[in-house]
């Protein structure tokens, strides 16, 4: 049914970013091919249109980047912490002066609509400069003994859902506390990181001090296992997390993971409906449910099912899917092919256990990479769309009648990264949080991130935290 | 003087508040180490300890996660009173624990009576940390936005420490005590050499108000205990001070299935030593719990 008051498209221009047909990759301050010459293309997701052919690093160049790494750490580490924070505060300006453009850019490599990218991923990338900038020349502050020591070459690894903020949360910390750093983006998403490889320069930060590696899980694999690799940091799926565990297992090599998720977002009978659904849907529609946070577990208080599930249906009707360069646009493009049929498979399964599925009238467009917003009901906890982590658009909802029935299904998965209560008692969102096995307990709110908050996961959602004081001593002698 | 014949005593494995034997009915023979050098054949025999089976580790696990709940649910002054206890109560057997520490590390009385007096003022420093770690390694976060949130640590769980072979009472305490002083419950394998110290800490748990479960005393082969640990679905974190390089490497790369917290072993020259909180923060979690605080200040408000 047509609205009666349609959107006119409201297109963000392309105008403001100028994509070469190809990048190399950023080593020791220069771009550079391949050393055996391989290269891959990088897709937009909502169009299938190729943006650039990017060079693929291999284990060769691994080894030079390590080497430039290792190198520039001697000078690095021993600048004195006010001049570090003063590179970290020039890179937080430039992100600042072309978030337009970054916004552009990571919407068209990643497919997230524009508003996500401008909105929360940009202003978000220079806060976590800006935030870790100010720690550079504190560090004796910081609660880990006095002066404490940089690792030396970090070796980060990090996923397409949020290609620049997953780039700042780990290239930050590490520059500040005097490590340096060789970073693999996603092989679907390298666009972002090479475009910071140019703001680094921009900004003169030394030669070496950081390196992009664009490449596939081998180039991240060779890199995790470089001997000359101090600490590793990974974000990505729990099964990788495992391998790169066992990977530094019996080295010296320090390591974080932020892994998956199956998040449950806990809506009591007195929570109010309106603001619980708004949050429900940013808990699992923000960046097409493709968050290692998202609520993608919605447990409601049986007494107020049926209520809960008509205003969520509404509100998922009036959502609109398309061009993520429209700004009205709220759900964009899968950011891949091979992500969609993960989704696609996993929503059949979820149908043929018998759940029952859901979607509002939705038209996808005709190329690239879709998938409406879908949501399950009569789903159990045996369910495998209530157990497997789906990272895409897709809601399972589950009831509970008691709130320890509500701490015992949140806490049923082998995940333990973020949780959602939804109730207008305090008491009552002080005791579930407590016993909640989560890293982060968002209440009465959801999907929230500031540089200041320690981020990461309980069990098999990693180990480490992300975010202020505490994201300082994964790159810490400590 | 009539020569009496003096009772041995049976050590036994101290699981779930309990003393039982090995399942698998085992015993090894434990002797002094004043041969060390290497005299073979001089080692004074001491006492049978249990040797320890899968079976007794995995029973181990369900003990500790069983009591879990309660003991992470403790207050945290609850815990601090409860190890402080404990404290009091080596104290009164300091006697025996000289003597035992004496057999089983060949130590002079005088050097025996300086470790024993070091491990218990080390508990005594655990049963002060338990109501402060939060202050000091939590806090609130100066957020961006109309939100109020909160990092608090939060024990990880069932930790399976792997105690120093060498040390065998202070480096157990040490490794032992900063465990369960954040809330964690334990499974602790003694020094496979000298187990008694351990076996006889059993004890003194028992009758200290520790809640049954919250350590559990294994004795036994290390490596053969550690790796149904290691790989056990159910326990959270490994502490491999213990292991050597090869048994650390095989437990960790097995530690990797279910993401277990690891805790490498370290080197430790000095176990009398000032620890640091290290020990304590390893087995951490921390929790950000966020909430919206509305922006009254905004508004222009006056007072």
């Amino acid at each position: 049914m047509a609205s009666a008051f349609e959107y006119a498209p409201a297109p963000e221009s392309r105008a403001v970013v100028d994509i070469a047909p190809s990048y190399g990759l950023f080593i020791d301050g220069e771009f550079t091919e391949a050393a055996d010459g391989r290269v891959f293309k990088t897709v937009s997701p909502a169009s299938e249109e190729v943006l650039s052919e990017i060079a693929q690093a291999g284990e060769a160049d691994v080894d030079r980047a390590v080497k430039a790494a290792r190198k520039a750490f001697e000078k690095w580490s021993a600048l004195p912490g006010t001049e570090r924070a003063k590179y970290l505060f020039r890179i937080a300006r430039i992100v600042q002066e072309r978030s337009r453009e970054l916004a552009v850019l990571e919407t068209l490599d990643n497919g997230k609509p524009i508003k996500e990218t401008r909105d929360a991923d940009l202003p978000l990338v220079a806060a976590h400069f800006f935030y870790y900038a100010g720690w550079a020349d504190k560090l004796d502050h910081a609660g880990f003994g006095a002066n404490p020591r940089p690792l030396g070459v970090a070796g980060q690894v990090i996923p397409w859902n949020f290609p620049l903020l997953m780039l700042a949360w780990k290239i930050a910390p590490a520059l500040a506390t005097g490590n340096t750093v060789v970073l693999k983006p996603a092989e679907t998403t390298p666009l972002s990181a090479l475009f910071f490889a140019d703001i680094c320069r921009q900004a003169g930060l030394p030669k070496g001090v950081v390196n992009i590696l664009p490449g596939y899980g081998d180039t991240g694999a060779a890199l995790v296992a470089h001997p000359d690799v101090n600490k590793v940091a990974f974000t990505g799926s729990t099964a990788v997390g495992k391998q790169i565990a066992k990977t530094v297992a019996g080295t010296r090599k320090k390591l974080t993971l932020e892994l998956g998720g199956k998040g449950a977002n806990i809506v009591f009978d007195d929570a109010p409906i309106d603001q619980a659904v708004e949050g429900i849907v940013n808990g699992i529609f923000f960046n097409q449910g493709q968050v290692c946070c998202a609520g993608s577990r919605l447990l409601v208080q049986e007494s107020i099912q049926d209520e809960l599930l008509d205003s969520l249906k509404r509100r998922l009707s009036t959502l609109r899917l398309g061009d993520p360069l429209d700004k009205n646009t709220d759900i964009g493009a899968i950011n891949s092919e091979e992500q969609l049929t993960r989704i696609t498979s996993l929503v059949e399964r979820g149908e043929a256990e018998g759940a029952e599925r859901w979607s509002p009238a939705c038209e996808l467009p005709t190329s690239g990479y879709w998938f409406a917003p879908t949501l399950f009901t009569n789903v159990t906890q045996a369910h495998t769309i209530a157990r497997d982590e789906i990272f895409g658009p897709v809601l399972s909802v589950l009831s509970f009648r008691t709130p320890d029935e509500a701490v015992a299904k949140a806490n049923n998965t082998q995940y333990g990264l973020s949780a959602g209560i939804w109730t207008e008692k305090g008491s009552r969102i002080l005791a579930v949080a407590n016993k909640l096995r989560a890293g982060v307990v968002w209440s009465n709110t959801f999907n929230k991130f500031d540089p200041t908050s320690p981020f990461g996961g309980y069990k098999e959602s990693g180990f480490g935290r992300e975010g202020g004081r505490h994201g300082l001593e994964a790159y810490l002698d400590v | 003087m009539s020569d009496r014949l003096s009772v041995f005593k049976t050590y036994k494995l101290y699981v779930g508040g309990k003393f039982p034997r090995s399942e698998s009915g085992r015993v090894y023979e434990v002797t002094t180490r004043t041969s060390a050098a290497g005299a073979a054949g001089k080692d004074k025999w001491l006492a049978n300890a249990p040797l320890s089976s899968r079976k007794d580790a995995r029973d181990a696990v369900v003990a500790a996660r069983k009591a879990f709940g309660g003991w992470s649910g403790a207050t945290a002054y609850n815990r601090g009173q409860v190890l402080y206890r404990v404290a009091e109560m080596l104290e009164g057997r300091k006697g025996q624990f000289v003597r035992e520490v004496a057999d089983a590390e060949g130590l002079s009385k005088s050097k025996a009576a300086a470790e024993v007096e070091a491990t218990i003022d080390r508990w005594v420093w655990y049963a002060g940390w338990t109501d402060k770690i939060a202050q000091v390694v939590g806090g609130g976060n100066p957020v961006a936005g109309p939100y109020f949130n909160l990092s608090s640590p939060e024990p990880t769980g069932v930790v399976a420490v792997l105690a120093p072979q060498e040390s065998s009472f202070l480096g157990l305490v040490s490794v032992l005590a900063p465990v369960i002083a954040t809330g964690n419950t334990a499974i602790v394998i003694a020094s496979e050499k000298s187990p008694l110290p351990a076996l006889s800490l059993g004890e003194v748990l028992a009758t200290s108000d520790v809640p049954g479960g919250v350590v559990n005393v294994l004795s036994g082969r290390t490596a053969e205990i550690a790796a149904p640990l290691a790989a056990h679905q159910d326990v959270n974190a490994i502490d491999l001070a213990g292991a050597d390089d090869v048994l650390a490497k095989e437990l960790e790369i097995a530690a990797a299935d279910n993401l277990k917290r690891v805790l490498r072993p370290q080197p430790v020259d000095d176990w009398t030593a000032t620890p640091g909180i290290d020990r304590m923060t390893a087995f951490l979690e921390t929790k950000t719990v966020w909430h919206p605080t509305g922006s009254l200040g905004a508004s222009g408000s006056a007072y």
